[in-house]
Parts: structure tokens; C-alpha cells; sequence
């Protein structure tokens, strides 16, 4: 299969993949923004886990798209790497961003990220963890994360996670637009704006439930 | 008048003698440089100045000087052709240095365009991609009318924009990850949207890109440092073009 081993084939395959992980952290977004309604957390953590095939279906469709993802990207790294091996004795470039050069890095850290967050709060085998039940004999949700948001560390380390996806989405989401073909001219930078406000958003939305809790404005 | 004075300036100049030396940056002083000279010219004066000492002088690719075959080809203080908008080094004056200027003076670097000398780099790979598919092979037989094949404006324009690549290689130069994808999508693009070209446009975009790719350079990346690079103002729009091609070409 030529998308799996072509050049234009496997950017295509890191375009969709990525857009797929996008499409997933919109939904994981507004999962998450149920904190800021009493009780909401735990109705919606309680309904999605209500039903297993729904919730195993998705991770495992997820699953499958990091790899790909994350394969690739390393991949084409270490390829793009070996193409130009010298590098200047000045360096002088006029379009690239932090954003863009450090894709493979931000990338890597967002998947130690990953790794961490789902061992804390989806294996819930870090030892911040405390899990108890609320008024409606609930997995209280709302109480684990306040309580491990509550550490200063824990918090901040969230914040900076999400400094990470902001610059690897700055550069990813504008750049689907190019590799999927449906760029002119004009569209351009119109896409790449759209992009980095879209990272912007992310940024806010995901760093404000760990700010919100550390600053002691959400209460547990 | 601040242009009739000449000026001095320190040259750092990559010498190698061939692709398997590992070259390393040597310095030179520029003299006397006109600000109405261009860069080649302040160059073969001071290669004068060394054929006199009896030294081996600066070797480096020039043909026209007059900034359309692509010849010329270095990276200087870090900027492919220099950095000024449109221009190649051929093109590129002296007025743009100040007196005292410390210059870099490198050649294009990327796995793909091996060292023959100095400055002077092994384009090749390009033809290389031209040769899988950078062509038309229909049958025209005699010369027609002009007007027999009609293309509408904004079409020929777009194929004349991507049509003014020259080839030098600054956007693999320039980009990061040493890849011709801009050079190719400009081909691909090109021949894409004409009537002579469309009947192997399948053909061409898969067998330049495979082409790119054997030959050693690089994946795109969107950067878009080949667009900054570039004397002829290629713009990327070409490669989003190229990767639709591509996807047509594929389902």
C-alpha cells in the first residue's frame, strides 16, 4: 500500500491520524468542561462508562490511530534527519517556527504526557489518587482530580502539558489543510490563522480546569 | 555620496575538495568592494587575489549572471541565495553589505546534492525527477494554430507561475528536512493543469515523488522555507497542489 510507504502517502496518513486525534481531544474537551457544572463530572463520567462496548470501541479506534501516528512521525523524522545531516555554520530561517522544527519533540512529550494521564486518572495507580463515592453513590470524579489538582506540581505539570499541544497543534492543525491538498493562496494564511486560534482554545479550555483548582476558584 | 565608497569585508568561505573531504570554513578578506558590484564579482576579484598568491581559487557554480538559468548556488549567512526577496546570487549587489561585514559563505547542503568542490554541489537529483515524469510524451504531430487548444487566462497563469522554477535548488537548500518537494509540486502542478499535461498527470505525480524519494531527499514538512528561499517566488500553494494530485492519483 503506497500510503504506508510513499512520501506524500505517509504525510497524508500523519494529516488524517492527527486530525482524528484533534476531532478527540474536541470531545474530550467538552467531556471535561462537566466539571464546571455541579455534578456534571460524574453523570457524564457515570453515563459514558455505562456502556463498555462504547467506551473499549473508542479507545481502541484511538489506539490505532497514535500508533499510526506516532510511528510515522518518528519515522519521517529520522528520514528527514538523514536527508540533510550538515547543517549550516549560520542558521537563518525566515518561515519555520518553534512550532513547526519541534514537531517530533513536542510530539514525544505529549505522549509521556498521555501515558502519565492515563496512568493517574484512568488506571488511577499514581499514588495522588483518592477515590471515594459522592451523594449519589457515584464514583466521585469531581473529587479525584480536585484533589490531585490541588498539588501544586500536579497542576503545574498539567499547565505545561498543554504548552506542548499548543505548539504541536499550531503547527499541525494549519498544516492538514496544506497536506490534504486544499490550499490556494489565499486560503493559506486564512488556514494558518484558523489553526493557531484553534490551539489557542485548546490551550485555555484544558489549562483552565487544573488553573481553576490550583488557584482554589473551583473548590473540591 | 555613501555608494561610491568601497568597502572591506571578512569573508568565512566553505572550501572542500571533494565529497568524501570533510571541508572546513576558510577566511578571506574582500577588499576595495563596490557597492555596485554583485556578489559573483566581489567573488572573482577576490579569486584573483588568490590565483596571484598562487592559491587554489574559490570554486563556485555561475553561468548567466543575469539570475534565470540556476546556476548559481550558495548559502550565504545562512539564507539560500543570500535572503534578499526574488534574487539569486548572481543578482545579489554589494550594496547590501555594510562596510566591516562578516559574510558566511556556504554551499547548499542536503544528502541528495553531494560536494563536488568548495561551493559548487551536484544538482542532479533534480534531473533525476524531471526524468521520472517532468515531461509530456503525447503526440502533437505538426505545429497547430495557436489558438487551436484553448486555455483559459487564470489556467495559463498558473502554469506559468509554477513554469518559472529554474532549478538552482534553493528549496531543498533551505529546507529543513532537505526535501525537492517544492521543485517537483512546481513541475508536477504545471503540467498538471494544461491540456498537454493532464493525460499523464497520474503517471507524472506518482513517479516524480517516488523519484524524489529514491534519490535521497527529504519529506515535507510545511515548513514553508522553501518559499522564502526561492528567486522566482514558487509559492507552496504548488505542493498543496501536488498532494491533491497525488490523492486523485491514489483512489
Amino acid at each position: 500500500m503506497q500510503l504506508f510507504t510513499s512520501t506524500v502517502g505517509r504525510k497524508v496518513l500523519m494529516a488524517i491520524t492527527g486530525q482524528f486525534l484533534v476531532l478527540f481531544i474536541i470531545v474530550h474537551l467538552l467531556g471535561n468542561s462537566s466539571i464546571f457544572i455541579p455534578g456534571g463530572i460524574n453523570a457524564y463520567a457515570e453515563h459514558l462508562h455505562a456502556l463498555p462496548p462504547l467506551v473499549w470501541g473508542f479507545r481502541l479506534v484511538i489506539l490505532c490511530v497514535a500508533i499510526i501516528h506516532i510511528f510515522f512521525g518518528v519515522q519521517l523524522s529520522l528520514e528527514n534527519r538523514a536527508a540533510n545531516p550538515d547543517t549550516y555554520a549560520v542558521k537563518n530561517l525566515k518561515k519555520a517556527t518553534l512550532s513547526s522544527t519541534s514537531m517530533l519533540y513536542t510530539g514525544l512529550l505529549l505522549l509521556a504526557f498521555i501515558l502519565y494521564h492515563l496512568l493517574q486518572f484512568t488506571v488511577r495507580a499514581t499514588p495522588d489518587i483518592r477515590v471515594g463515592v459522592d451523594a449519589l453513590g457515584r464514583v466521585d470524579v469531581f473529587g479525584m482530580v480536585t484533589n490531585s489538582f490541588s498539588h501544586g506540581i500536579i497542576a503545574f505539570l498539567y499547565i505545561a502539558a498543554m504548552v506542548v499541544l499548543f505548539l504541536h497543534l499550531s503547527h499541525g492543525i494549519q498544516s492538514f489543510f496544506q497536506t490534504m491538498g486544499w490550499n490556494n493562496e489565499k486560503s493559506l494564511p486564512v488556514f494558518g490563522k484558523i489553526g493557531k486560534v484553534a490551539a489557542v482554545v485548546f490551550l485555555i479550555g484544558y489549562a483552565s480546569i487544573p488553573f481553576v483548582i490550583v488557584t482554589g476558584i473551583l473548590k473540591g | 555620496m555613501s555608494h561610491d565608497k568601497t568597502m572591506n569585508l571578512t569573508l568565512h568561505v566553505w572550501r572542500q575538495n571533494g565529497p568524501k573531504d570533510p571541508g572546513k570554513f576558510e577566511v578571506y578578506e574582500a577588499k576595495n568592494v563596490s557597492p555596485d558590484q554583485s556578489f559573483l564579482e566581489m567573488l572573482d576579484e577576490v579569486n584573483e587575489d588568490l590565483i596571484k598568491a598562487g592559491k587554489d581559487p574559490i570554486a563556485f557554480d555561475h553561468d548567466c549572471r543575469e539570475g534565470i538559468c540556476g546556476m548559481c548556488s550558495q548559502v550565504i549567512n545562512g539564507m539560500a541565495h543570500g535572503g534578499q526577496d526574488r534574487t539569486t546570487v548572481c543578482q545579489l549587489h554589494m550594496r547590501m553589505f555594510k562596510d566591516g561585514d562578516t559574510i558566511y559563505i556556504e554551499p547548499w547542503r542536503a544528502r541528495a546534492f553531494p560536494i563536488v568542490k568548495d561551493l559548487v554541489v551536484d544538482r542532479g537529483a533534480l534531473d533525476t525527477i524531471i526524468q521520472a515524469g517532468g515531461y509530456t510524451s503525447a503526440h502533437t504531430g505538426g505545429v497547430a494554430d495557436g489558438n487551436a487548444l484553448l486555455v483559459p487566462k487564470d489556467i495559463a497563469d498558473y502554469a506559468m507561475d509554477a513554469a518559472e522554477c529554474i532549478g538552482c535548488g534553493a528549496c531543498v537548500a533551505g529546507c529543513p528536512n532537505g526535501s525537492a518537494m517544492l521543485f517537483t509540486s512546481a513541475k508536477v502542478s504545471q503540467l498538471a493543469v494544461l491540456p498537454q499535461g493532464k493525460a499523464e498527470a497520474k503517471r507524472r505525480v506518482q513517479e516524480m515523488t517516488g523519484a524524489l524519494q529514491e534519490c535521497g531527499f527529504g519529506n515535507c514538512t510545511n515548513h514553508y522555507e522553501c518559499q522564502a528561499a526561492c528567486p522566482k517566488g514558487i509559492n507552496v500553494k504548488f505542493i498543496a497542489t501536488l498532494n491533491r494530485e497525488y490523492l486523485k492519483s491514489i483512489f
